[in-house]
């Protein structure tokens, strides 16, 4: 099956922000704008962004200094390596191969390149 | 919290609810659907205690809307589509007329958020074009900061950067105790910001959840094959759109338009699927 995926919003802006930390936009220890701020910007729900803080928090690549904000982990570029790795080989990578197979072409095709 | 309990309404012999019931918690924003004539401005006028139940009750903090007692009148605020607009009158004059009444509302709010929609609220009304109507309506109504908002229709009109703008002021309402209200039919506009989502039709409610629970329900594809126990198809560039039951396939992101076509058509099956 074709299977399309579209991650929701709160993934989406997951995705942002790990972007922007490993782009090294956002340093370790830096502090990350508020959940206020993250909504108004992209203009949804701060729920959402709150979900997404919530799940960064819980991969370890923010945590929260109580009273003060959120914050990037010291080791954050590496938990989101990581996660992408994990992510690429049980989703990209076998999307990648059936189409390979589709299109009758084989590693040793792509190793040529 | 809006307490909306056996509800009977009719225009005279015309029957709009007969015996819905609903709860809206506070500090949300709400997003309530439904097709043309379902009744959504009327239920918003009952809300704001502009027409009495025929039978029922509509409550607001525990008070009978239609009795309009002054400490439920100061707290709710309803912004109809087209609001009939005294000749000469300014938008600072409009809000000064309506202030009295409402405690919480604050000149300060008013011209920040005249300032972040880039209008002037010194300008007559009947000079303005209908956006700018709009937008400086909706800055009045917001600065009235009552505890519930209600706003019908509030994109009708607005161009494209003032959508992003009201979205903006709208965010940054949430989470600030206050219980707003949107009926709309542009959904697009208000799509990642409306949550929990409402969606009516003649005489019941269909859904009443949470986008969080919705999307633990039904699971949105984008751009792949029509599947044939979808809840609801449409084609779509790249494919189709299918609405299913969620079985464990994860959470996706919700097409607001695709959850409305989908629980019109299976109001049963939602209603088996969300009790």
């Amino acid at each position: 099956m074709d299977f399309k995926k579209q991650k929701p919003i709160y993934q989406q802006i997951a995705d942002t922000l790990c972007e922007r930390i490993v782009g090294g936009e956002l340093a370790a220890e830096e502090r990350v704008p508020s959940v206020r701020d993250v909504a108004m910007q992209l203009g949804v729900n701060p729920n959402t962004v709150m979900r997404t803080f919530d799940y960064l928090q819980s991969a370890e690549i923010i945590y929260n200094k109580r009273g003060v904000g959120y914050f990037v982990s010291s080791d954050a570029t590496d938990r989101i390596l990581a996660l992408r790795r994990k992510e690429f080989m049980e989703e990209d990578l076998p999307a990648f191969v059936q189409k390979m197979n589709m299109l009758g072409l084989t590693f040793d095709d792509i190793s040529k390149m | 919290m809006i307490e909306i309990k056996d509800l009977l309404f009719a225009y005279g012999k015309k029957s709009v609810f007969d015996n819905i019931s609903l709860r809206l918690e506070s500090g949300a924003v709400y997003g309530l659907l439904g097709e043309n004539g379902v009744g959504k401005t009327t239920l918003l006028k009952i809300v704001s205690g502009l027409l009495r139940p025929t039978l029922g009750c509509c409550r607001v903090d525990g008070e009978e809307c239609f009795d309009r007692a002054p400490s439920f009148l100061q707290s709710v605020f309803l912004l109809p589509d087209e609001v009939p607009l005294p000749d000469n009158a300014t938008p600072d004059a409009f809000f000064n007329d309506l202030a009295p009444f409402y405690p919480k509302q604050s000149g300060e709010m008013l011209r920040n958020m005249a300032k972040e929609l880039q209008v002037d609220t010194s300008v007559k009304f009947n000079v303005m074009s209908f956006g700018q109507q709009k937008k400086a309506l909706l800055a009045c109504a917001m600065a009235l900061n009552t505890d519930y908002l209600l706003l019908d229709e509030p994109t009708n009109g607005l161009d494209i950067p003032s959508k992003a703008d009201f979205r903006r002021l709208l965010s940054d309402r949430i989470g600030q105790g206050q219980t707003i209200v949107i009926s709309t039919h542009q959904v697009k506009d208000v799509e990642n910001l409306i949550d929990p989502i409402i969606i009516i039709s003649n005489n019941s409610v269909l859904l009443n959840a949470s986008v969080e629970r919705i999307t633990e329900k039904l699971y949105f594809e984008y751009g792949g094959e029509q599947h044939p126990e979808a809840l609801y198809s449409e084609m779509m560039p790249g494919g189709y759109l299918n609405v299913l039951v969620n079985n464990g396939m994860g959470e996706s992101q919700i097409s607001i338009e695709g959850l409305f076509n989908a629980v019109l058509r299976n109001a049963a099956t939602i209603k088996n699927i969300f009790d």
